[in-house]
């Protein structure tokens, strides 16, 4: 925070941080309903916090899950009121005193996340997979009985028996996607770095609350905090360059800068006002702060570990919600903020993006745990959103959002049948016991065959749809060789794909194979969503194609 | 009217559907709902016929649109019949035929466990092929083409069972291909061409081509008849398709489908009327195959390859007379006519005397049958009385105007023609008298054989056909010549010129009654005067060739089969060892970089760190850099 400090301490001379600000004090205009998802989520996470507080341990799941289930149903519903309002054309501003900004990707980006959260939520609520309490007989969760007990300890083995459960994990929820919320719509460098901060802090803590393996939980959790937080000390050390270099957080304010229309001169700037210097290495080091967010390589080690220790359900919902959330907001850096300096941004976002790709999917061909797997597959995936990222054009941004809409429904889809593949320890995510599961689950085998077929690119799965829209924007961008980089790595990721087909469908069932466990209605319906969502926009995606190119401008 | 020539296809395609959809509670009635189809279409068709007669001359054909197939901005395929003076005389004589032979087949394979299926089979034949001739493009045309050639696949091999039977349909299937992409070029040649391959406007337009490639399209178009017809070089596959119960042989292999390429040429006449190299290959095609099927006729003694020689022999005849142009292709097609009359007679005659001899096609095992099955003698008589050409009947008429227009094509080769086409005809009554004599006469050959069979004349419902048949071979040329009937009735499609023999029309006749003379005589004194030995002798070295249809698949084996076998061989070593070589070692390095690359993830969070740290230098550095160059 040294930065900001410095840049108070100074106010006398300094004009506000707010380019809108003046020197008298204003009472600041809030465009309540256009920030109303963001608002509604948020407040429902901190009634949920007082929920927590007051309501007795046994009615807290049921009030937890309705509320939450509501508070992003009506956001959503908020979203869409926006959007057919105009706010997403038309009528797209920059609100709330120039910190957010409600347009096309905007909408687009809060309703898939908000969608992306409330199937998450399906998946959180599953309570039927793990054994009933010994004592109470009451059902249970993935969630941790008691997660500030030292795992194996005799705290744990107490509320274990008692049947005890982690419900703060809906409030946990909220927070995360109401940060993911504002990320995308951050008109300003110091918005975009709080709601960094307001959605990952949450998913740290989800990450270390799993039931079973609690130390490899924890430990996915302190790595995902350190590493986290040392991204974040990049990215915010980038926006304090940048500050040096235009005077201003404020994106349309930075890009003018660069644009040199309009350079601020004060006079404790003006040695360093359009420093190039700064500039360059202010952007890079704050589009690497969201390339760690996104799983880009190189910044993309703790994909893995995470993916692979959180708790499935929130695995799911981090690979889906985040990679949209920062996606959103890198598009928008790049696009509003650093257009004048794509000459500069281009080349390394190639090679970036050629990393990932490659990277992604060469190293996913040995994984043999299916969660590790799915960390690779999506390094990958992000790589070839980069590819649309790079195209530099309306088309890229909105091929880019259409993937984010289609990925994440599989991704989600993916890791909530990996939460029903079980055996004594808990989930089986380990290869070896995948094989011949097509011969015992035709179904669940299936399903999954069909979400890994979208994760390969298979004609009529969402898979296809989205990576053609990608990769055909690329290629009208002038990036025709990544464009050839994707497909040799889509052709080498299909193999890894493949292969767990083979071996569900192709293989001998084992002995001590796990079993499949019955999931309740909420898994269910999240799955059967996931498999609609990946479907439908294979099969018939023009529609939400067609949303996607509307949304696709940005407001500046 | 337009309307019911929908029907005409309907019928049987939707007694197709209902056979082979039906399932076994159809097995006990499905071969009378086969016949009610075809009859249906025959019933429909002579409706059709009537009405067209009551119209003037320019009004007779008829068109009907039924749906845009492939509407695609200048490619558009409709399916659209149109049924002119060609396309009814087909549809009388696909359906009339068609029918009879339904009827034949009822009795014929009565004790078989796959009636339905066969019925099924011949539904789908009758709907492909009218199909073929009722189309008013090339596409279409090409669907009835294909339909037809999957029918008679299916058809051949009826008898699956039997390795000799799916062995002769899958050769049938094969080399009718290589016509099939003929035909296919020849397609996409007129769309280049023409930007359309409906009938009327490619027709029409044909002179606008340049003969280059209205030679191009007619060469394969001829490739195309080739195969459907059997014409050499494509002639391999018939012999070997008579595996096919006998009533497809009748049918499919003799009567109908083997003169689609008759109908295409004829169909196609403007295109041939401008491209004279093309003609002249189309009647070398005809001679050549006129000869060489009836060569292979002579030497045969299995009673349907003698046949299956014949009719190769006479499709050659029409080949060649559609390859004269205007002045043959009404021949052609009249002797198309009587052919599917007088053949479809024989081969039921045939299948008549196998029904009544256990199956036995060895002709050196028959012998003196006339006495067990006089109708079958008789019509069997009638319809041999027709194809040698006897005066008055039916073969006679059609054949003579054949080589009356060969000889009219003038010149050293009009002379030729004519010459071979007598050789034809001579050569015709020998192998034709043969098989009347080996069959019906002399000693009885089959007694004394162990499983000595009772020969016995056959069911009615197989002896009506033949009767019926029977009358068209006597009647149908005096019908069609008199008042040259059948060539005023065609004239407005495949126009029509008299041609100017260097002989007068009774000097030709004579000259054919000669020949055909010659002809019986050879093979009374061969097989008539002194008995028929019961194992083929050895014969003369050509005899020994023209019994392996004159080395055809052996020259096929050296000429074909062997190269391309080589190469098959070397492409799959090429597949194993280069493509899949390469394929595998790309897999091997991904594996192996894929090895090397996770053990950078150690788990440790300094050095995921250290990485990022690393990572973001990188980016910074790159960043400059690119300012900077």
């Amino acid at each position: 925070m040294s930065a900001v400090a410095t840049v108070s301490g100074a106010a006398s001379s300094v004009p506000s941080l707010w380019t809108l600000g003046a020197e008298q004090l204003q009472a600041p205009k809030i465009e309540y309903a256009q920030l109303s998802p963001t608002l509604i989520v948020l407040g429902a996470a901190v009634v949920g916090i007082v929920l927590e507080a007051f309501l007795p341990r046994k009615f807290r799941y049921g009030a937890q899950l309705i509320l939450a289930a509501l508070g992003l149903a009506s956001a959503f519903a908020a979203v869409l009121g926006l959007a057919i309002s105009g706010h997403a054309t038309t009528k797209a501003a920059i609100a709330g005193m120039g910190a957010i900004a409600v347009d096309g990707p905007t909408l687009f980006l809060q309703g898939t996340i908000l969608l992306v959260g409330l199937v998450s939520v399906f998946v959180f609520a599953e309570r039927r997979l793990e054994p009933r309490s010994h004592k109470s007989g009451a059902h249970v969760d993935s969630w941790a009985a008691q997660p500030a007990s030292v795992p194996g300890g005799e705290g744990e083995r107490e509320a274990t028996k008692a049947g005890w459960t982690t419900t703060e994990v809906y409030p946990l929820l909220l927070f995360a996607v109401g940060g993911m919320l504002i990320f995308p719509a951050a008109n300003d460098l110091l918005t975009l770095f709080i709601a960094l901060e307001v959605f990952s802090l949450p998913l740290y803590l989800l990450c270390a609350l799993a039931r079973r393996r609690r130390l490899l939980s924890q430990e996915a959790a302190v790595k995902y905090f350190l590493l986290g937080a040392f991204s974040s000390a990049f990215l915010l050390f980038g926006a304090a360059l940048l500050y040096g270099y235009a005077g201003t957080v404020d994106y349309s304010g930075i890009a003018r800068v660069i644009g040199n229309a309009d350079r601020t001169t004060s006079a404790v700037l003006a040695e360093t006002t359009g420093n190039d210097a700064l500039l360059l290495i202010g952007g890079a080091l704050v589009v690497m702060g969201l390339l760690f967010k996104v799983g880009a390589v190189p910044f993309h080690m703790w994909t893995p570990d995470v993916y692979q220790g959180a708790p499935t359900p929130v695995t799911g919902f981090m690979a889906a919600a985040t990679k949209v959330a920062a996606f959103g907001a890198l598009l928008r850096l790049l696009y509003v903020v650093l257009p004048g300096l794509r000459w500069d941004w281009r080349p390394v976002m190639w090679g970036v993006a050629i990393l990932t790709m490659l990277a992604g999917a060469v190293v996913a061909i040995t994984q043999t745990d299916i969660k590790r797997l799915l960390a690779y597959s999506s390094i990958a995936h992000a790589g070839f959103l980069l590819a649309g990222v790079i195209a530099t054009s309306r088309d890229g941004v909105s091929s880019v959002l259409f993937y984010l809409g289609a990925y994440s429904f599989v991704t989600l889809g993916a890791f909530a049948v990996v939460t029903l593949v079980r055996d004594a320890g808990g989930e089986a995510t380990h290869l070896s016991k995948w094989a011949g599961l097509g011969r015992r689950s035709p179904l669940l085998a299936g399903v999954f065959a069909v979400f890994l077929l979208a994760f390969a690119g298979i004609p009529l799965t969402s898979g296809f749809s989205g990576k053609f829209a990608v990769f055909k924007a690329a290629a009208e961008g002038g990036a025709g060789a990544l464009v050839v980089v994707g497909v040799i790595a889509s052709a080498i990721a299909a193999f890894f794909y493949i292969r767990v087909i083979v071996l569900m469908f192709l293989s001998e069932p084992k002995a001590d194979g796990p079993t499949v466990a019955v999931p309740s209605v909420w898994t269910t319906s999240a799955i059967t969503a996931g498999v609609l969502v990946t479907i439908v926009l294979g099969v018939a995606p023009q529609y939400f194609l067609d949303l996607a190119s509307q949304a696709g401008v940005f407001v500046r | 009217m337009e309307s019911l020539i929908g029907l005409l296809v309907g019928f049987p395609l939707l007694g197709a559907a209902v056979l082979l959809c039906g399932g076994a509670k159809l097995d006990r009635s499905g071969h009378w709902l086969g016949v009610l189809f075809s009859g249906a279409s025959f019933v429909t068709g002579v409706v059709l016929f009537a009405g067209m007669l009551g119209r003037p001359t320019d009004e007779r054909a008829l068109h009907q649109h039924l749906f845009s197939w492939v509407p695609v901005e200048s490619f558009q395929a409709d399916v659209a019949f149109q049924l002119d003076q060609l396309a009814m005389t087909f549809v009388l004589l696909i359906t009339g035929v068609g029918t009879l032979i339904h009827i034949y087949s009822v009795g014929y394979m009565e004790h078989d466990v796959g009636r339905r299926r066969f019925f099924g089979y011949l539904n789908l034949f009758l709907a492909a092929m009218l199909l073929l001739v009722l189309a008013d493009n090339y596409l279409l045309l090409y669907v009835g083409w294909e339909g037809v050639g999957l029918a008679s696949y299916l058809l051949i091999g009826f008898w699956q069972f039997k390795p000799s039977a799916a062995v002769a349909a899958k050769k049938a299937f094969l080399v009718n291909r290589v016509g099939d992409a003929g035909l296919a070029i020849a397609i996409f040649l007129m769309f280049t061409t023409f930007g359309t391959f409906t009938f009327a406007p490619v027709l029409e337009n044909a002179t606008d081509a340049g003969e280059g490639m209205l030679t191009a399209i007619g060469l394969m178009l001829l490739l195309a008849a080739c195969g459907k017809s059997a014409q050499v070089p494509l002639q391999s596959w018939l012999g070997d398709a008579m595996e096919g119960p006998t009533p497809v042989s009748a049918l499919i292999h003799a009567a109908t489908m083997v003169t689609a390429g008759v109908y295409l040429i004829t169909r196609s006449g403007a295109i041939f009327n401008g491209a004279p190299d093309a003609q002249t290959a189309v009647v070398v095609v005809g001679a050549v195959t006129l000869i060489f099927g009836a060569i292979v006729g002579c030497a045969k003694d299995d009673i349907k390859k003698a046949l299956a020689g014949s009719t190769m022999s006479q499709i050659g005849y029409m080949v060649l007379a559609a390859g004269l142009g205007p002045i043959g292709y009404a021949f052609a097609i009249m002797h198309l006519v009587t052919h599917g009359f007088f053949k479809a007679g024989l081969f039921l005659g045939a299948g008549s005397v196998m029904h009544g001899m256990n199956d036995e096609v060895d002709m050196r095992k028959y012998g003196g049958l006339r006495k067990y099955m006089p109708v079958t003698f008789v019509t069997f008589g009638l319809g041999y009385l027709a194809i040698i050409g006897f005066p008055g009947l039916s073969g006679f008429f059609s054949k003579d105007q054949i080589i009356e227009a060969a000889f009219a094509k003038g010149g050293t080769q009009g002379l030729i023609l004519g010459a071979v086409t007598l050789i034809g005809a001579a050569i015709t009554a020998y192998y034709m008298t043969r098989v009347m004599l080996m069959t019906f006469f002399g000693e009885e050959r089959w007694r004394g054989q162990e499983n000595e069979p009772h020969p016995h004349e056959s069911p009615k419902v197989m002896t009506v056909p033949m009767i019926v048949l029977a009358f068209g071979s006597v009647f149908a040329g005096g019908l069609f010549k008199a008042g040259e009937s059948f060539v005023h009735w065609l004239e407005p499609v495949t126009q029509f010129e008299h041609g100017h023999s260097p002989f007068s029309a009774a000097v030709v006749t004579g000259m054919t009654v000669v020949a055909l003379l010659i002809g019986v005589a050879g093979a009374w004194l061969q097989y008539g005067r002194r008995p028929v030995p019961s194992v083929a002798p050895r014969g003369s070295l050509l005899t020994r060739a023209a019994r392996r249809d004159l080395l055809q698949d052996d020259f096929n084996h050296v000429a074909l089969v062997k190269p391309g076998e080589y190469l098959t061989r070397g492409l799959v070593y090429a597949d194993n060892k280069v493509v899949d070589g390469a394929v595998n070692g790309t897999a091997a390095a991904f594996g192996g970089l894929s090895g090397r690359t996770r053990r950078v993830q150690n788990g440790f969070v300094r050095s995921y760190a250290v990485s990022m740290f690393g990572g973001a230098a990188v980016l910074v550095a790159a960043t400059l850099l690119m300012r900077a160059v």
